[in-house]
């Protein structure tokens, strides 16, 4: 999107969407540890939050470096306001039930394995070097969700009507994700039939509907965020804005 | 920059363990990339690379380094981390598989070409059994899955092919 008054997206607008995705989803993730249905899972989701924020501190800490103004990966993690944010809406909307963070972390995964093995090839070689490595991790993380959409969608009446509403809840905020940006050096639009490759057999598998394409909302990329992202930012920074450069 | 792998200061650096793997040293693992000493300065440089981008070892791993190269006779020492090419468990040596094995935890299966590879079987690392089955997909540590054997009942971790 570029109106009058909006300056043009830079490379550094993109990282930080790429970084800021991962950042933001690993703190959702994190919510569930010690509140996961079972042991195993909280184990695995803290994992998966684990693999999102090592991504996301190389991803900030390289957008910082490029952008040139002294800010590293705590300063652009801890020191931004949600419109300064650049990630997707989908990974800011709270965890709801486990079938909700389950399609989250499905649509999401889904999103960024075709995104990763596409970057690892770019002409920014550093940003090269971390889409191949984060690659191979959201690998597991798309296992992962899409064992658990399966189990869900095709288990007890009442875990198939949660995880069909969640999928079609969430199935808007996926367009998002796929709006061209003139600052990618991947066409995101590009990613779709791959994202689509990902999801729509396990949807089928767990005897889930496709949900139809339309309207889709987005702006997370323009820094335009839901209030959800306003509580999830003022619990992760409280701490570094209370008490500036504070070290366990 | 010459490299120069059969210098103190690479057997100074291969000594240190990873911290959660407390049995393999970053050599067997895979972690330690390459040790070049400058020529001209003398200047150790060390490489390495994480198993997990997000792996909370590498700031341990960092300072044991810097910590081992200093006693070492290299105080200045650098350390350095690259990203690629990203780490693959095909570069646990083999003695780093027979020390996992020794320790309880089923060394992994080739990582092959496949972003995730297809899990043939876990042997038990206690009795030897392939009748064993996986508990939970995540385990201890972002490398690590955790297993039972149907054989000997007993519980193991196993480092994931990656």
């Amino acid at each position: 999107m570029n109106t009058p008054g909006t300056p043009a997206r830079t490379t550094v607008d993109y990282l930080l969407g790429l970084g800021d995705d991962a950042l933001v989803a690993a703190q959702r993730l994190g919510e569930w540890v010690t509140a996961a249905p079972e042991l195993e899972e909280d184990v695995a989701l803290a994992n998966i939050a684990l693999d999102q924020l090592g991504a996301a501190r190389l991803l900030l800490s390289h957008a910082g470096e490029l952008e040139g103004a002294g800010r590293d990966e705590d300063a652009l993690a801890y020191l931004r306001s949600d419109r300064e944010y650049r990630n997707c809406l989908l990974v800011e909307l709270p965890n709801g039930d486990f079938a909700t963070t389950m399609a989250k972390l499905l649509f999401l995964s889904a999103y960024q394995l075709p995104l990763y093995a596409a970057l690892s090839g770019c002409a920014d070689e550093r940003l090269a070097a971390i889409a191949g490595k984060a690659r191979k991790e959201v690998a597991y993380h798309l296992d992962h969700a899409s064992i658990w959409t399966v189990r869900l969608g095709d288990g007890t009446p009442e875990s198939h009507r949660r995880m069909r509403a969640a999928v079609a809840e969430l199935w808007p905020y996926t367009n998002e994700l796929f709006v061209a940006d003139p600052a990618a050096p991947v066409d995101p639009a590009g990613l779709r039939s791959a994202f689509l490759a990902n999801v729509e057999p396990v949807l089928e598998t767990a005897t889930l509907e496709r949900p139809a394409d339309g309207w889709g909302p987005d702006g997370g990329r323009a820094g335009l965020h839901t209030e959800h992202l306003s509580y999830l930012l003022a619990e992760m920074q409280v701490l570094h804005r209370a008490h500036p450069g504070a070290r366990w | 920059m010459s490299a120069d792998r059969s210098s103190a200061a690479r057997r100074a650096a291969a000594t240190v363990v990873d911290p959660e793997l407390r049995v393999l040293t970053i050599e067997d693992l895979g972690v330690l990339r390459d040790v070049t000493e400058d020529a001209a300065t003398g200047r150790v440089t060390v490489t390495i690379t994480p198993t997990y981008t997000g792996c909370p070892a590498m700031d341990v791993i960092r300072a044991d380094l810097r910590a081992a190269l200093a006693a070492a006779g290299h105080p200045d020492a650098e350390v350095v981390t690259v990203f690629a090419p990203a780490w693959s468990t095909d570069w646990i040596s083999g003695a780093g598989r027979a020390k996992l094995a020794a320790a309880g935890i089923a060394p992994p299966g080739p990582a092959g070409g496949r972003p995730v590879p297809v899990t043939l079987g876990v042997r038990c690392p206690h009795c030897g059994a392939a009748d064993t089955q996986q508990v939970s997909r995540f385990g201890s540590t972002a490398c690590k899955s955790l297993w039972r054997c149907r054989a000997c009942r007993e519980p193991f971790d196993h480092l994931r092919a990656f």
